[in-house]
């Protein structure tokens, strides 16, 4: 082992685990992720139709998330990156979700890391920008890596559905988290991807981030917001 | 042997200085029915295949109005070759200027792969009205490897960025009740104007599976899934002719 002072080779981590934990005061927690307009709609019905969607906006809407993330992170411009999530985010119910996540997380970020970056986005976008954007620039005020804001947004991309489920379809809730450890390597294998695009992007321009995009999600999404009556925000 | 062609498209107001078909890519000047120009593509055979790498160009200068279809579906078959095809579209549209791209369906029959890319560069009072569906294997078929890119920049600016990959070589979970739910067809109708800069859309949802949704910047973007061709350009249709734009 080092000396007492040299940096411990697990850095950051505690601070992932804050970051991530579903417990920090982000809102995250009432939002479904699209799972509540599914089961609506008859696409979830137990554990493996969730597997599939979690699997299928993994590599949708979690890869283009978590490239903005580790752009973010990396210190790309926010407002450059805000410009490119509305570009790709046609639903305005969902593009409203993303900005009101990214306030609440704003809050969070500024009490628990704060730094003069996340206080001029604040600033630059007072109604919320996205919250991938948002949280990639958490990340970078909390010294965790692109890597680490990436695997921040995959995780969230697949807990909010799996998590919601539990509560739509009275799913086991050791069936769902087992759902999720399933998705773990595949998880990790985005979140990778994630941050090499936003590497590419770095030099390159925005526009080399990934686009991925789920027809569903969005469709869901805006079916979902003209409910009257919801169990989850989203 | 792969092919490689390039067919390029000018149009002013004056008239088409270039209409340059290449290899399977054939042009032809159609009657239109309003002002402007038609072209149509004629797809002189069948195309494309694995390794080949077409692309159409179309610029549509300050001014002018251009409406580019084509006769038939455009069938992504499996090649000789290893590697997958590549198809790009390369459309620019000038101030005042409108573009119409209407091409008729893009088939992915089963054991092709195909890469298609559609780039739009519009100035700032450009219009465009553009349709893409893909239909996921021909009648009957297990589909293809299929992903497409649709990037549309305003100004300079994104206003659309669009990526979507079904099939084989897809990653898992594309046809699961995030992405397509089982449906074989997908559609987009993207209507851009400054009219919508004044006077955004409000979203309206078109059946069970298809949604009219405002994007940030000016225009219109319909998405919707369906089990089949027909269905799919039906809700399509209906929801052009639901909307303002002339």
């Amino acid at each position: 082992m080092g000396t007492p002072d040299a940096p411990p080779v697990s850095a950051g981590r505690a601070a992932l685990l804050v970051l991530a934990d579903g417990r920090f005061p982000a809102g995250g927690h009432a939002h479904s992720g699209g799972a509540e307009a599914a089961v609506r709609a008859g696409r979830i019905r137990d554990a493996r139709d969730l597997a599939v969607f979690c699997r299928g906006r993994l590599h949708t809407a979690g890869l283009t998330a978590a490239a903005l993330a580790a752009a973010a992170a990396l210190g790309l411009d926010p407002l450059v990156l805000d410009e490119a999530a509305d570009a790709r985010t046609p639903s305005p119910a969902l593009r409203a979700t993303a900005r009101r996540l990214g306030r609440q997380l704003m809050r969070a970020a500024r009490a628990t890391w704060p730094g003069p970056e996340l206080d001029a986005l604040a600033a630059a976008r007072p109604r919320g920008a996205h919250q991938p954007v948002v949280l990639g620039l958490t990340a970078r005020s909390a010294g965790l890596s692109p890597e680490d804001a990436a695997h921040c947004a995959v995780y969230e991309t697949v807990g909010g559905p799996a998590t919601a489920a539990v509560r739509l379809l009275s799913l086991d809730p050791f069936e769902a988290t087992a759902v999720l450890a399933r998705l773990a390597p595949d998880l990790d294998r985005v979140a990778g991807r994630a941050a090499e695009y936003a590497r590419q992007a770095e030099r390159e321009g925005t526009g080399a981030l990934p686009a991925a995009s789920a027809p569903l999600l969005d469709i869901g999404a805006e079916a979902h917001a003209a409910w009257p009556v919801r169990l989850f925000a989203s | 042997m792969s092919v490689r062609a390039t067919a390029r498209i000018v149009a002013t107001p004056a008239g088409l200085p270039v209409l340059a078909g290449e290899g399977p890519l054939a042009l032809r000047r159609t009657r239109a029915t309003g002002p402007g120009a038609r072209v149509t593509v004629v797809g002189a055979m069948s195309a494309p295949l694995g390794g080949d790498r077409l692309a159409i160009e179309a610029e549509v200068r300050d001014g002018a109005l251009l409406t580019v279809d084509s006769a038939a579906a455009t069938v992504a078959l499996p090649g000789r070759d290893a590697g997958p095809a590549h198809y790009d579209v390369r459309l620019t549209v000038g101030e005042r200027a409108a573009l119409n791209w209407l091409p008729e369906q893009l088939v992915s029959a089963y054991g092709s792969d195909l890469r298609m890319r559609t780039r739009v560069e519009l100035a700032a009072t450009g219009r465009l009205l553009l349709r893409e569906e893909q239909i996921l294997g021909r009648h009957g078929e297990e589909p293809g490897t299929l992903s497409t890119r649709l990037t549309v920049l305003r100004a300079g600016r994104p206003l659309l960025d669009q990526e979507l990959s079904y099939g084989p070589g897809a990653p898992a979970g594309w046809d699961g009740g995030a992405v397509l739910g089982g449906h074989r067809a997908v559609g987009q109708l993207l209507l851009v104007g400054t009219e919508f800069e004044e006077k955004p859309a409000s979203p309206r949802l078109l059946g069970e599976t298809a949604v009219l949704t405002p994007l940030a910047g000016p225009a219109v973007l319909i998405t919707a899934v369906a089990p089949d061709a027909l269905r799919l350009r039906r809700v399509l249709d209906e929801a052009l002719d639901g909307t303002a734009y002339r």
